[in-house]
């Protein structure tokens, strides 16, 4: 079972009474943000205090950074000041092609050495957010051993698509689908936009829905209240539970009995169907979910 | 002399005389009858209005030296305090003794009169803001005398608080002195705190912007224990006197201390059919109550009463069936007011009935679990309402030990950081509430159990909670942002905090700035 991150939150870099809780809502991972949320004035001020964060607290958790984009005059600056205190996860924004994870890789290898890091432990992970970005999205999946994940920017997107956001999200389809399937093809996991509006929790479960049911592995939130809707959606039903178990005791019942067929309840059972079911079982053992939703 | 919770008080407290040291939260035996006003006469036909406030403070021929009462429901949108005070120093009284049931930030107002020597005592519950700093620099004849909402209750009674002259906000009266809060524009729905002055003052005068005809309906004070009404424009700013609705916090922080306070109702064994509870108003202890209205109907069961404080949110799980009966002193928003007018089973009490350990039993003893706030806690369990960071008056003692006390789970609420100050502390500034009434506390990083309670430490070990010592939980928030400098103080003790049984807690010296 790869690592869960069905809730990848952004803390910004500059609020240290945010920085100080991060870790308590239970996020898969807490992201903080040397970029977006943090104005052009405060990036020192930013980058120290994350720095702080980092080697200071106790998260308990993956954490990882979002550093500016190295064709800025910050990126660079994030990364040399941030990589001593060892974050999980570097978060690339606005990501252009596979070179420019190839240098952000070479430049960690660098750090890694300096600091005596084990080789490789700090990974990484981009978000596309332009047409340019979907469609190298194979290529810088797999332009790293470092990377471990994908992720759609949907504002900076649609607003590149010429379009605007709605609500049932048709103008993010195709690219929602690309990426999974690009994400798939590299062998990383594939993390969903933000959902903007905190106070809307119906809203945010049908786009997790929808997104789930895509093959996202899990979403960017902004807000602690969003982290359990997440984790309630991503996680497997009693009846998914259920399905899972009885296929794979077919599928035993089966072996056991050296039957070429495998039926449940009348189906023809396969081996996608059991790679399914055990990914279930993995996965809600995983989530410890304690019998999955009501 | 240190009393059974190590807190060094003196036997003899200048202005206060001598101290009965607090022995135990039941230890006390009170003796003796109660107080009661003078026998009074009102011969039929007489008149009882009168025209000024200024008329009825001859009326009443209050004097040099005595002990006038007011009730605290409307909140900062009070203006009868300040402007009765303002009537009696403009007549050249002084050496009062103020006992409101509690300040607010709009009694900032008093403090000329306490420099001009027309107020030189104070007896209530707490003090904010300007008042509260003003307070803590001395200043009083005597020093402030801090009682719980069941203490005062008691202390009337008893007589230890004798008040000469009530003088009560009455959102509406009648010609014949009837009061009830539920009607006119400054309402505030219950009067709890005010049936209880009227009861046990030897003169009771209610001021009015709201005179309806003989009889009022429904009456809260009856005619039998006022002596005069006087009609004034404006009681009270309807604004100061109630928010729109309390809504649940939406601070993640806060939330997820509330779910955490839940869940240990959930595991204690106190979340069961026909159940009672009190909620705190703070942001924690009242979204406590969202996550216990979704247990509540995911488990199919109903509670027995709720006692407030009263919010709407709380008011509403009795409309929606979830409570048979809400008891409420004092109503904190305008649906909680709409509620106590509209709905038979939404009972106002005294303050007496409320939490006075000293009568025949308050409905606090009743209490299956309470949610309570504190300014900060230590590993004795003690908390902290009343003073500050910085050893500076800034809230009220309010409910807290009574609830405590009386509540067979009392689970207090807080932040274990704010900024950059622990609230989990070796020792609390003040103690308001002894920790041998505290049973958990429950913060963002962690949950501490009361070691006596071993059936309560049993029914938790496997609920995954992050249950850990208190201890434990003083190091996390001394590991985050260190151990605090204590505040330096000097002797001069400028405020005692009373136990609800009426010995000596605690004693409130001036910080040293």
């Amino acid at each position: 079972m790869d690592k869960l991150r069905r809730s990848m939150m952004f803390i910004p870099g500059n609020n240290p009474g945010m920085l100080q809780n991060a870790g308590l809502y239970g996020a898969d991972t807490i992201i903080l943000d040397c970029e977006d949320a943090v104005a052009i004035t405060e990036k020192d001020s930013a980058r120290n205090l994350v720095f702080e964060a980092i080697s200071g607290m106790n998260y308990g958790t993956e954490v990882a950074v979002r550093i500016n984009h190295i064709s800025t005059p910050f990126g660079w600056d994030d990364l040399k000041r941030l990589l001593p205190a060892k974050p999980d996860l570097i978060r690339l924004p606005m990501c252009q092609g596979p070179d420019e994870i190839r240098q952000i890789d070479d430049f960690i290898s660098e750090a890694e050495h300096k600091n005596n890091f084990t080789p490789g432990s700090i990974k990484m992970m981009a978000a596309v957010e332009t047409p340019k970005g979907l469609r190298l999205a194979y290529e810088i999946a797999s332009a790293s051993p470092r990377m471990v994940a994908m992720a759609i920017g949907a504002e900076d997107f649609t607003a590149n698509l010429k379009t605007t956001r709605s609500k049932l999200g048709r103008e993010l389809f195709v690219a929602r689908g690309q990426l999974v399937l690009a994400a798939r093809e590299a062998g990383v996991q594939c993390i969903d936009t933000v959902f903007s509006n905190i106070n809307d929790e119906e809203g945010l479960r049908a786009e997790l829905e929808l997104v789930k049911e895509m093959g996202f592995d899990g979403k960017s939130v902004v807000n602690p209240r969003q982290v359990t809707v997440v984790h309630d959606v991503f996680a497997p039903t009693n009846k998914e539970i259920d399905y899972a178990e009885n296929v794979l005791a077919a599928y035993q019942d089966a072996l056991e009995k050296k039957s070429g067929v495998i039926s449940l309840n009348g189906k023809m059972i396969d081996l996608p169907i059991v790679a399914r079911a055990e990914r279930v079982l993995a996965y809600a053992k995983a989530t410890a979910t304690k019998g999955g939703k009501k | 002399m240190k009393n059974s919770i190590g807190r060094e008080i003196p036997d003899f407290i200048k202005g206060l005389g001598k101290v009965t040291n607090y022995g135990g939260a039941f230890a006390y035996q009170p003796v003796g009858r109660t107080a009661g006003p003078f026998l009074s006469t009102c011969l039929p036909r007489r008149d009882k209005q009168l025209a000024s406030i200024e008329v009825a403070i001859d009326a009443v021929g209050l004097k040099d030296g005595m002990t006038i009462s007011f009730h605290h429901h409307f909140r900062n949108g009070d203006k009868i305090l300040n402007r009765v005070v303002e009537a009696i120093a403009k007549k050249g009284i002084r050496d009062i003794t103020l006992s409101p049931s509690s300040l607010n930030t709009v009694n900032d107002a008093l403090i000329p009169y306490i420099e001009q020597g027309v107020i030189t005592a104070i007896e209530t519950s707490g003090a904010r803001g300007k008042m509260g700093r003003f307070l803590t620099e001395g200043h009083l004849k005597k020093p402030l005398h801090i009682r719980s909402h069941g203490g005062r209750a008691a202390a009337i009674e008893s007589g230890a608080i004798h008040i000469d002259v009530a003088f009560l906000g009455a959102p509406a009266c009648d010609t014949y002195g009837n009061i009830n809060g539920v009607q006119g524009l400054s309402a505030c729905g219950s009067l709890g705190y005010a049936i209880q002055d009227a009861a046990y003052a030897d003169q009771v005068v209610a001021i009015t912007d709201n005179l309806l005809p003989h009889p009022l309906f429904p009456i809260s004070i009856p005619q039998t224990q006022v002596d005069y009404i006087v009609v004034v424009d404006s009681i009270g700013d309807p604004k100061g006197i109630a928010s729109g609705a309390l809504r649940y916090t939406k601070d993640p922080k806060e939330l997820l201390i509330a779910n955490y306070a839940a869940d240990v109702m959930d595991y204690s064994g106190y979340l069961r059919q026909d159940f009672s509870m009190q909620l705190g108003s703070g942001g924690a202890s009242m979204a406590v109550g969202r996550f216990i209205k979704t247990k509540m109907m995911e488990r199919g069961i109903t509670g027995s009463f709720g006692v407030g404080g009263m919010t709407g949110v709380f008011a509403e799980m009795m409309e929606e069936g979830l409570f048979k009966m809400m008891f409420d002193v004092q109503s904190f928003d305008i649906p909680a007011i709409d509620s106590i007018k509209k709905n038979s089973n939404h009972l106002e009490m005294s303050a007496s009935y409320y939490a006075n350990p000293h009568n025949s039993g308050a409905i606090v003893n009743n209490l299956d679990a309470v949610i309570l706030s504190a300014t900060e806690v230590d590993v004795d369990f003690n908390v902290n309402v009343i003073t500050d960071s910085n050893g500076v008056i800034m809230g009220a003692s309010g409910g807290h030990c009574d609830t405590a006390a009386g509540a067979k789970l009392t689970i207090v609420v807080a932040p274990l950081l704010r900024g950059r100050l622990p609230m989990v502390k070796d020792a609390v500034q003040t103690v308001v509430t002894p920790g041998e009434t505290v049973d958990a506390i429950v913060t963002e990083r962690g949950i501490a159990i009361n070691p006596k309670r071993l059936d309560l430490i049993d029914n938790l070990k496997n609920s995954g909670l992050p249950i850990m010592s208190i201890h434990e939980l003083r190091d996390i928030a001394y590991g985050l942002c260190g151990k605090p400098e204590p505040i330096e103080v000097s002797d001069e003790i400028v405020g005692v905090v009373e136990y609800r049984d009426g010995t000596i807690i605690d004693v409130i010296r001036r910080p040293i700035s």
